[in-house]
């Protein structure tokens, strides 16, 4: 099952030159890019392994480029996503962020509906490979 | 970009190129704001005249390959290697060979680290702010250091080398440093010889051209000296070549900043009324003359050469 989290997750894969040139688009925003990566791609989980430290004072995507090729070359069964971090607000906030890499072979995530006192309902998601 | 159903074109006009990319600018901008330096100038004018036929040659659809950029400045200090290199990445810039044309400037703290471990993501990460655009190492021989083994800028050097290598296109790298000592450096790094196509040398100033800059010095910040001033200078710049430590542009920018200083000085002291501009920005003779260098140097300086342990060269 496709998982869609982020810009562009209904979009087919970005090829690396279309991710090149949203991190250009980035950068000129004055943007810092994080590489983050994860086997856990369950929608609540929001600790993704951290790739380095966001790169900040960047004038180019290939230092970007460069960070993502290794991390592909040690993961390439991991979800693998791009972060961009605004400081305009004085805190580094999430502005953008999108996937730049799935396994080949990605789990399904099922939901299970349960019911709960009264007769309201509650779902969880469960990732199932 | 060319598209590629367009048919090649059958004929490239350079000179039309030449003023279109906007070398022009850049190189008549060298000519104006750098005094002297004839070989550097002509050095980077053949190295202008070899990228624009290449980019030619490339509308054409010859064949071509990108050519290796990398250079090594070599010169005693205050000879203009820095702003050189702010100059060159202006123009791979507009030659199209670097994307961003920025300059990113370093030395050996920026890409060594303390410790094990920590060398390799503090170069990378140097590198990866240079990209697209020039990475400019000061005093680049220092990163090899011979008398100690374990040293971490070996690593450095490595990694370094491997991004010279493969990532041509998105980054020039240009070394400097002290003519002698980066001859010995290239003597025991044959990797960065090889790799770098382009070593230029900065020759020192004469007293003629210094006087000149620092009038261009002056003119820049509004300044005036008076005939008598402008002797004095030429006097000083005569003395200050032969006591120790004289370092080009950078020695005759200092001695401009003191002469400020007393200018300043001076005029608060004897200033009883209103002063007009030109009272605020002439520097007079005194000024210059105060200098210790019309006694011999600075006091320690002179001491050692009286005793005779090192004689002012």
């Amino acid at each position: 099952m496709r998982i869609t989290q982020g810009c562009f997750s209904f979009l087919p894969d970005l090829t690396d030159d279309q991710i090149s040139t949203q991190v250009e688009y980035c950068l000129r925003k004055g943007w810092a890019i994080g590489v983050e990566y994860s086997y856990d791609p369950h929608p609540r989980n929001i600790y993704w392994q951290m790739w380095g430290n966001p790169m900040f004072d960047l004038k180019d995507a290939k230092g970007v480029m460069i960070e993502l090729d290794d991390c592909r070359k040690l993961h390439p069964e991991a979800y693998i996503r791009l972060n961009a971090f605004d400081a305009t607000r004085a805190v580094e906030s999430v502005t953008m962020s999108f996937i730049v890499n799935r396994p080949k072979v990605e789990p399904e995530i099922r939901l299970t509906r349960m019911e709960a006192d009264g007769r309201s309902i509650r779902y969880t998601q469960t990732v199932v490979r | 970009m060319m598209d590629t159903d367009a048919p090649a074109p059958k004929t490239v006009d350079l000179r039309a190129e030449y003023e279109s990319s906007g070398v022009r600018e850049v190189l008549e901008e060298l000519d104006r704001e750098l005094i002297g330096l004839k070989p550097v100038k002509d050095r980077i004018r053949e190295t202008a005249a070899l990228l624009l036929v290449d980019r030619a040659r490339a509308t054409l659809g010859l064949a071509h390959e990108t050519p290796t950029l990398h250079m090594s400045f070599t010169g005693n200090p205050g000879t203009g290697k820095t702003t050189v290199a702010l100059k060159m990445a202006g123009l791979l810039h507009r030659l199209g060979y670097v994307r961003k044309g920025h300059l990113v400037s370093v030395t050996r703290d920026d890409l060594v680290g303390q410790y094990i471990g920590h060398t390799a993501p503090k170069t990378k990460d140097v590198l990866k702010r240079a990209m697209g655009g020039v990475l400019f190492i000061d005093e680049a021989y220092y990163l090899y250091r011979p008398d100690n083994e374990r040293d971490y800028g070996q690593e450095a050097i490595e990694i370094l080398l491997q991004v010279m290598e493969n990532n041509r296109d998105d980054l020039v790298v240009i070394l400097a440093g002290y003519a002698d000592r980066m001859e010995s450096f290239f003597q025991s790094n044959p990797g960065f010889r090889s790799r770098i196509a382009h070593h230029i040398e900065f020759p020192d100033y004469s007293d003629a051209e210094l006087l000149a800059i620092v009038k261009h010095m002056m003119a820049d910040q509004n300044y005036t000296m008076s005939p008598e001033a402008e002797r004095a200078f030429a006097e000083y710049i005569k003395l200050r070549r032969k006591q120790p430590h004289f370092a080009n542009a950078r020695s005759i920018r200092n001695a401009f900043d003191r002469a400020r200083l007393r200018q300043a000085n001076r005029i608060f002291l004897e200033a009883k009324g209103a002063l007009d501009a030109a009272a605020l920005s002439t520097i007079e003779q005194a000024d210059i003359r105060a200098s210790r260098v019309f006694r011999g140097g600075l006091d320690s300086d002179r001491a050692r050469t009286i005793d005779g342990e090192e004689a002012a060269s």
